[in-house]
């Protein structure tokens, strides 16, 4: 920025500065506008209603930590809580092992490559609720293609109930998550993994590394700062799961697949909790921020690593 | 990437890398296997959907007589009760008005963001730059509760213009983002010699950076129409009328009654709702695939 060349005399230094900060503001106004009224303020907004007692077309009063003190007391939300949990956990080690794997086959030698990468892709394009549709009538408990497939080969005798029961459910909304999110997994981790010079690979291979060595010394570290953003938004958005879990089982059977965001929309919208709903979505503010520091340090760590490349 | 990685002579050279190394039977185990295992469970889906959206009915349980998959005379029954006895045209029109309006808002509103943290580096830029980070990282399911109770004052509440000043909450931060990567990539230079000439901010923003930026806006386009077609937690708690819903949102609520599923509209409806989004990324393949690893790269 120091080393802009100003074309135009001194004395006007001062005029310019002022003029690239009007202009600046006024540059920066439409999209501000819609942030502070569409985002900032709902925030805030959401915080307050946390502490009321707010209801579906009635103005809420001040109740304090009333909302928060009857969620402490409520399983409901601390079965929401562990189900967040293990179902971010779960299925974003699952897209990371599996993306990184897929990432690795379409960075080898292949024929029709970019036709596979778009391929590959597809999952993540199509609106996750119709997608979800389709994994519902896959999950269906009598007319599942998966029961009907396995019972062919004789692995199973009856059809499974995909989603009837609290563990079957747990897996196949973990299964459908994880093939919405492989794709981006992937194909961003392939994007890195171009990065890296084959060169490396092979001055590594001629010191002697087995491939497994060259996997966890040279890639992984090469790999490492963009791993950490993609994960973070992969948690992120994992965390925050709505679509899916709201079309193959609305919460049930008996909450095991209720996460936080599906019970807050559950008491906020159709119970008419806002305040309630709100309290909730507000619990999940400190998982998201812990995800936010993950990827800023994630980033740092980025500058030191590529050092003066850039 | 890929392309400069295909351009650049000196990588061209060692490109093969060491995969002369591997022979034929170990690849199809460790490359080609694994691939179509991944390929077949990444596609079997839609074809299950398309499969379904053209089965008669009485095929579609009868596992015993017809093979579940394959059909053995499709039938459009499905899709043209979808498509007369439905609202369903009228939601795909909803979607692709919400979506086409939320993303020319969003795009615009952007440009001016993004050129102005980026080149007119007024004081406190770089914080701004930031602050638009971050805001691409709130997410739609904290938001929608005090964000229905705002549009309600509002008074857009069940109307399409609720989503359309919505959408723009998630689409902006990330088009400005990205849009921010492609002003970076292009030279001063071309400014200053403007400036020299006597252009204006508006007159360099407009007839210098803008047509050399198309490709940026491109992708930022079609990734935000993607977004805002898919977009649903947003649908469903903003909208109550059959006339005004979209697409993810009216098939779940109204086609979906009670314990008999139609699961052959259903599919179709799934189907014909993925399939503008299929088409647009097909075409933009590249640009699509830019803009989302650019988006984590930057």
């Amino acid at each position: 920025m120091s080393a802009y060349p100003t074309p135009k005399p001194p004395s006007r230094i001062a005029d310019m500065f002022q003029s690239r900060n009007a202009m600046g503001l006024m540059f920066m106004l439409p999209a501000a506008v819609f942030l502070i009224c569409f985002l900032t303020y709902p925030l805030g907004l959401g915080v307050w209603l946390g502490f009321t007692d707010a209801k579906i077309g009635r103005d809420g009063v001040f109740i304090g930590l009333e909302n928060y003190r009857y969620l402490w007391d409520d399983p409901v939300f601390w079965t929401s809580v562990f189900n967040t949990v293990v179902y971010t956990f779960v299925a974003s080690v699952l897209k990371f092992a599996l993306g990184l794997w897929l990432a690795m086959i379409l960075n080898e030698q292949l024929p029709f490559k970019s036709f596979f990468r778009a391929i590959v892709l597809l999952p993540w394009v199509v609106p996750t609720v119709l997608s979800a549709l389709a994994f519902w009538w896959i999950f269906d408990a009598q007319f599942s293609i998966i029961s009907w497939s396995l019972m062919q080969i004789g692995w199973i005798d009856g059809p499974i109930n995909f989603l009837g029961d609290p563990t079957n459910a747990r897996i196949s909304v973990i299964a459908a998550n994880v093939w919405r999110g492989i794709p981006f997994v992937a194909i961003s981790l392939l994007a890195g993994l171009q990065t890296i010079s084959p060169s490396l690979q092979e001055a590594a291979s001629l010191d002697g590394a087995t491939s497994w060595q060259r996997f966890r010394l040279v890639t992984l570290p090469m790999l490492s700062p963009i791993i950490a953003v993609v994960m973070t938004f992969s948690v992120l958005f994992t965390f925050t799961d709505f679509q899916l879990i709201y079309v193959l089982t609305k919460g049930g059977p008996v909450n095991a697949t209720h996460l936080m965001a599906t019970l807050s929309f559950q008491r906020g919208i159709p119970g008419g909790q806002l305040g309630e709903g709100a309290a909730i979505a507000v619990a999940m503010i400190p998982f998201l921020l812990a995800a936010i520091l993950f990827s800023f340090f994630g980033l740092q760590r980025r500058k030191w690593q590529q050092g003066g490349q850039d | 990437m890929a392309m400069t990685a295909q351009n650049d002579p000196t990588l061209n050279d060692d490109a093969e890398g060491m995969s002369y190394l591997n022979r034929l039977p170990r690849r199809i185990v460790t490359v080609y296997l694994p691939l179509a295992v991944f390929v077949f469970v990444l596609i079997f889906p839609f074809y299950w959907m398309a499969i379904t959206a053209v089965k008669p009915n009485h095929q579609l349980t009868n596992y015993e007589q017809y093979s579940p998959f394959w059909v053995v005379e499709p039938t459009l029954d499905h899709i043209k009760y979808l498509l007369f006895e439905t609202s369903y045209p009228g939601w795909l029109w909803n979607t692709m008005l919400v979506a086409f309006g939320s993303t020319v808002l969003s795009l615009a509103a952007s440009v001016f963001a993004a050129y102005a943290i980026e080149r007119v580096r007024f004081t406190g830029s770089r914080p701004a730059g930031l602050l638009i980070f971050l805001a691409y990282l709130v997410p739609p399911s904290i938001l929608f509760i005090p964000l229905a109770v705002i549009v309600f004052q509002f008074g857009i509440y069940d109307t399409k213009l609720a989503l359309i000043f919505t959408y723009p909450t998630f689409l902006i931060p990330f088009c400005t983002w990205l849009l921010m990567g492609y002003f970076r990539s292009i030279p001063f230079e071309l400014e200053e010699s403007a400036l020299v000439d006597g252009a204006t901010r508006w007159q360099i923003l407009i007839k210098v950076i803008l047509p050399l930026a198309v490709p940026g806006l491109i992708s930022a386009g079609i990734f935000a129409f993607t977004l805002s077609w898919n977009e649903f937690i947003y649908a469903l708690t903003f909208i109550q009328s059959s006339e005004n819903k979209t697409i993810p949102v009216g098939v779940l609520t109204e086609l979906v009654r009670g314990d008999v599923f139609e699961w052959g509209a259903l599919m179709a409806g799934a189907l014909f709702g993925s399939l503008p989004v299929v088409i647009l990324y097909s075409f933009f393949v590249d640009s699509y695939v830019s803009s989302m690893t650019g988006a984590v790269k930057e």
